[in-house]
Formats: structure tokens, sequence, C-alpha cells
């Protein structure tokens, strides 16, 4: 008599896999007696002994998921068993860093390695995957990433992950660290308005004259062709000779000036393209319509174009946000501040937990950044009953 | 792209033509506009980074570019043909949403993760592009050949095609403009990122600007600044010339 499983999520299969050598073959923390030296690799076995290895046991369960039907149920403790895996596996660092800390110096780090990542990103994919077949929509994609994001926060929060390298180098530099987050996003935000100010109007004229948009465009396209560190670069010695001829503007060629001016030079053209594309794509029906009812042209673009333009604008004002995130922390380099300070100085020192201090907190940003924004077109689109992205370039 | 992009010929042609030789002029003559930078910056000691030399940096940054932008198009191009296949298709939602997700991840964040798994110098540079690029080849690979219309597929297998002639002969050949705007996307990105990597130990154009910006040489800022953004329009022009040559060349 033979027995076979059967087989329903391939994608899950390979996502078991994956986790299951990464947990085998590669480390899953590296241990190291200081900031500067190279760690010892500490095998996932190592750091399971104890009760404290019960916080993986969501990944049993995802090793069995291939074969689990599926059913919303089914599919359900997919999401589940990825989500809690991952979650599970930043408790176990935690827990196995305070572990590893006590017996050494105060100077000793315990970092995560190339197995935790591997473990964490299978379980997290898998849960994605397993949501899109469940049919979730923005929303619910996000509650289910929000979950896991908020298991973390949770031991954040209680200092359960106090032991591990980045939060060291977190305490270390608590306040620097608020300031870079803070800085950061006023960076991106004192960019979004002149952004907005100058691209709605522009985007609005070159859907009504096409002259404007030939104008426009060839320009919008060059700049956003150029490396954000050469923009950076060819702005400042013209600023720093404005600077010179103007002393006491506090105009200079360095420091958040440039770097504002640059990024919404980069900004207006996801702005002014969907707001042009967005008001081209309102049916011309719909607008004769309008005037049917006796609306006013005023009254037509306020309760008929804008609405309907919406979704297209605002996936124009994602791409700028997740864009703009980015290329401030370029602009530490031409010492604007924020986050990229921070990761450019643990490049610059060689030191590896700083660079994650700043660079997993711009990731995080973006994120965020983009997943609130998706839940605005979302709202946007389901408001005036159009399928999402149509239109959108 | 209904409004953007559109412009006339002769603007795109002067603009590839102006540029390259724009971009050589800069490479090979730079050195020569050092009395320039001299008067221009009186205080500086060193008005011209002589370091490396510019053609060098040049062909190093774009090495770096090209065989990053290879590795992406191969593996990127084929993870989007596999999940088209019918044996292929229970990933594609995964590729999909991973491409889509990925992309929301700030390039120099990529690349500044790159080093505490890969060290420093050329290497992590090159492994953070090449995953960077994949993300757009992907995205336009999948949906170039989901754009070929299912009529086209069918009276191609009705005239005998075997799946890999159908592929290459119609699929791909369909698909190759969608597909080019992908790598496009993909190739400027990775000019620009190139040009960061030299904080994490590559030899790029970035060079002297990171250097300019730390020793406070606004000239060396300037020279290094001049050639990559000389280089990314460059570039740029050449992939819209060729856009233009493959819608052509497809509507035939």
């Amino acid at each position: 008599m033979t027995f076979r499983l059967p087989l329903y999520n391939r994608v899950a299969l390979l996502m078991a896999m994956a986790a299951a050598i990464a947990a085998v073959v590669l480390p899953f923390l590296g241990f190291a007696p200081n900031r500067l030296l190279s760690g010892r690799p500490v095998p996932l076995w190592a750091a399971v002994q104890g009760p404290g290895g019960l916080a993986i046991l969501p990944g049993l369960v995802l090793l069995a998921t291939p074969f689990l039907r599926p059913t919303r149920i089914g599919l359900g403790l997919t999401v589940a068993a990825g989500g809690l895996f991952a979650a599970g596996l930043v408790w176990l660092a935690g827990h196995h860093a305070t572990e590893l800390a006590q017996g050494a110096s105060a100077a000793a780090r315990t970092s995560f390695a190339s197995g935790f990542w591997v473990m964490a990103a299978a379980g997290l994919l898998t849960a994605v995957d397993a949501a899109r077949w469940m049919g979730l929509g923005a929303v619910g994609r996000l509650a289910v990433g929000g979950a896991v994001a908020g298991l973390v926060a949770l031991q954040l929060a209680t200092g359960h992950l106090d032991a591990l390298s980045i939060l060291k180098e977190y305490a270390n530099r608590r306040d620097v660290f608020a300031d870079a987050v803070l800085r950061h996003a006023m960076l991106v935000a004192a960019a979004l308005v002149p952004t907005l100010l100058v691209g709605i109007p522009l985007g609005v004229a070159a859907h009504r004259f096409q002259a404007v948009g030939r104008a426009v465009f060839p320009v919008l396209n060059v700049v956003q062709t150029v490396p954000s560190i050469a923009l950076f670069g060819l702005l400042m010695a013209p600023l720093a000779a404005l600077g010179a001829l103007l002393p006491g503007s506090g105009i200079s060629g360095v420091g958040p000036l440039p770097a504002v001016i640059a990024l919404t030079l980069y900004s207006l053209l996801p702005i002014v393209r969907n707001t042009a594309v967005g008001l081209d794509g309102v049916p011309a029906p719909v607008r004769e319509a309008a005037r049917g009812m006796g609306l006013t042209p005023r009254q037509i673009f306020l309760r008929v174009d804008l609405p309907l333009a919406l979704p297209v604008f605002l996936s124009g004002l994602r791409i700028t946000v997740v864009q703009a995130v980015g290329l401030a922390a370029v602009a530490a380099l031409i010492g604007a501040g924020g986050l990229g300070a921070i990761m450019f100085q643990g490049l610059f020192a060689n030191a590896l937990d700083l660079v994650l201090l700043g660079a997993v907190p711009v990731i995080l940003l973006a994120v965020a950044g983009d997943a609130l924004l998706s839940i605005g077109i979302a709202a946007a689109t389901s408001h005036i009953g159009l399928s999402p992205g149509r239109n959108a370039p | 792209m209904t409004v953007a992009g559109m412009a006339p010929r002769e603007f795109l042609t002067d603009r590839l033509m102006l540029g390259l030789v724009a971009l050589v002029a800069l490479v090979l003559g730079m050195p020569s506009l050092k009395p320039l930078f001299a008067t221009l910056y009186p205080g500086l000691d060193r008005p011209l980074y002589e370091a490396e030399s510019f053609v060098r940096l040049t062909l190093d940054h774009m090495a770096l570019v090209s065989l990053s932008s290879l590795a992406a198009i191969l593996l990127g191009g084929g993870a989007g043909i596999a999940v088209t296949r019918p044996w292929g298709r229970e990933f594609r939602g995964l590729l999909e949403t991973v491409a889509t997700m990925g992309q929301t991840f700030p390039p120099v964040a990529v690349l500044a993760l790159a080093v505490p798994v890969m060290g420093f110098g050329p290497e992590p540079a090159l492994i953070a592009l090449t995953l960077y690029a994949l993300l757009p080849v992907v995205e336009n690979t999948v949906a170039g050949l989901d754009g070929v219309s299912p009529a086209v597929l069918d009276s191609a297998r009705g005239l005998g095609m075997g799946p890999a002639e159908v592929l290459f002969k119609v699929e791909l050949p369909l698909a190759a403009p969608v597909i080019l705007a992908g790598v496009r996307t993909a190739v400027i990105i990775n000019v620009g990122t190139a040009a960061i990597a030299s904080t994490v130990g590559a030899k790029t154009l970035g060079l002297p600007i990171i250097v300019g910006l730390n020793g406070s040489n606004q000239a060396y800022v300037i020279q290094g600044a001049l050639i990559v953004a000389a280089l990314a329009v460059v570039i740029d022009a050449g992939f819209d010339r060729m856009a233009g040559w493959l819608t052509r060349w497809s509507r035939r």
C-alpha cells in the first residue's frame, strides 16, 4: 500500500525547502567579541535548544503547508504559519542574543546572519503568496503585514531584542536616531510642498494644452535621468556662488536646501505626468453628461474631473514619496542629514550595524509610505467604482 | 505613456548625438580643463581629480552597469518567461509581488545592505545592482509576454510551431518593446546607483564626487557629476533610439 502526499502549493514547497536548507546550512546569527571583529557563526540548532526553541514551531507548520488543501482555512493557516514563523525567528534571535550576552563582555555583538534573512524571507513570502490566493485585497494584505510588524514592534517595545547588535547601536545614539527619522521625514515633506504647488497646476495645464506637455515632459524626463548624486553635486556650485553673493541669506551649497531643491525636481515628473494622465482618462461622455445637467466648468472640474483623476494622481504621489524617501538618504552625502547620514557614517567607518540602523528604517519608511498611499488609492478607487490602476502609466 | 516622452524626432536625434559628443569630450578633455577649475576655485591645491583617470573610471562604471544589467536581463527575463509558461504559472503571483514590493526598497538602501552580507568592494555593488535591476526587467517581461494576444499564439501554433518556436519567433519579438522599457528603467537606475557604489568601495564615476564631498573639493564634485550626468543622458537617449527602431521594426 502506498500513500502519496497530495501537493497543492508548489510555491509553499519551494519556500519550505529554502527555509529548511537555510536552517541546516546557513548561520542563524553571528557572534563577535566586539563590533569591529567579524563574528563566529551561530547555527540554528544551537539557538533552538531549550524551551525558547518553541518560538519557531510555526516553522514546522510551514513545512506542512505545501500539502494543505487550498481552502480558506488551509490558506489562512499558511498565512498565519508564514507570518508567525518570521516573527518567531526574530523572537528567537533576541532570546538567544540575551543568552549569549550572559558571560560575554559588554562589547560583544550578536547580529542576524544569512540563515535568519533567508528563513524570514521564506516565511513572509509564503504568507504573502497565500494571502494573494485567498483573494485578500490591499487592505487585508496590509492588515496581515501590520500584524507581523506589530508582533516585532511588541518585542522591540518590551526590550526583548535589546541584546541584538542593531539595538545596541540604537541605544548608543537614541537621540541622534530620533532626530534622523524626523529630519528624513521633514526633507520628504519639504520637497512635497513645492512639488504639489507647482506640479498639479502644470499637470492640469499639460492636460488642457498639448504644447505645455510637449515643453515640460522632455525636460522633466531628462532631470529624472540624471543620477541623484550628480544632481546634488551640480546644484552645489551655483548655490554656493549664490550664497557668497548674498551673505546672510543662509543659502549654501550643502545642507537641506540643495537636497530639497533636487528632491523637488525629481518629484515633479510623477506628479505632473499622473495629474495629466489622470485627467486625460476622464471619459468625455461623463463630462458631457455633467454639462448637460447644468454644472458650471468649475463644478465639473471639482465634482467630476478631480474625483475621477484622483486614483491615478495618488499613484503618482506614491511613486514620488517612495522615490523621495530613497533620494533623501542619498542627500546625506551633501550634509542634509536624515537616516542616510547614519547609513553613510556606518559605511565610511566600516561599522556594519550602524549601516543596518540607517538602511533598515529607510526601507521601512518607503514601505510605510507605499502602504499608506495604496490604502488611499484603494479608497479613492472604490469611491468612484473603477478598477484600480486603470489608465495608470 | 500618452503624453510623456513625446517629442519631435529632431530633438531626440540631437540629444543622442550632442550627448555622445559632450560625454566623449568631457571624459577625454577633463584634464585640459584644469586651468579653468584652477581659476574657478583658486583656494584648492588640486583643482583636478587625478587619482584615477576619468577614462578608467568611466570604463569601470560602464562595466559595472553592463555586467549587472546583463545578469538581470538573463535572470529576470528567464524568470519572466518561466512564470508565463503553463508549468510555472503558480509562481507568477509570487514573482510579481516580489517585483512590486522590491521596487519600493530604495536602491541606496539595498546597496548599503549588501555590505554587511558581502563586505566592501565591487562585488556587493554588482550583487545589489543586479538584484535591483531584476525587478523592472521581471515586471516588464511578464507584462510584455502577457500582452501578446491569444489569437496570435493560436495561429502560430496552427502553423505547426513548437513551444520554443512560438516563444522565440512570436512572443519575444512582440513583447520586445515592453521588455526593453523595463531594461531601460533598470539601466538608468543602475547608472545612478553605480555612482553611489563608490561609498561601498567600487571605483566608479561617483568616486571623485564622494572624495570631493568628504574633502570639501567642489571641483572634484563637479567633474564627477558632469560626466556621470552626461553618461546617463546618453544611455537614456540611446534607449530612446532603440525603442524607436523596435517599434518601427515590429510594425512591419
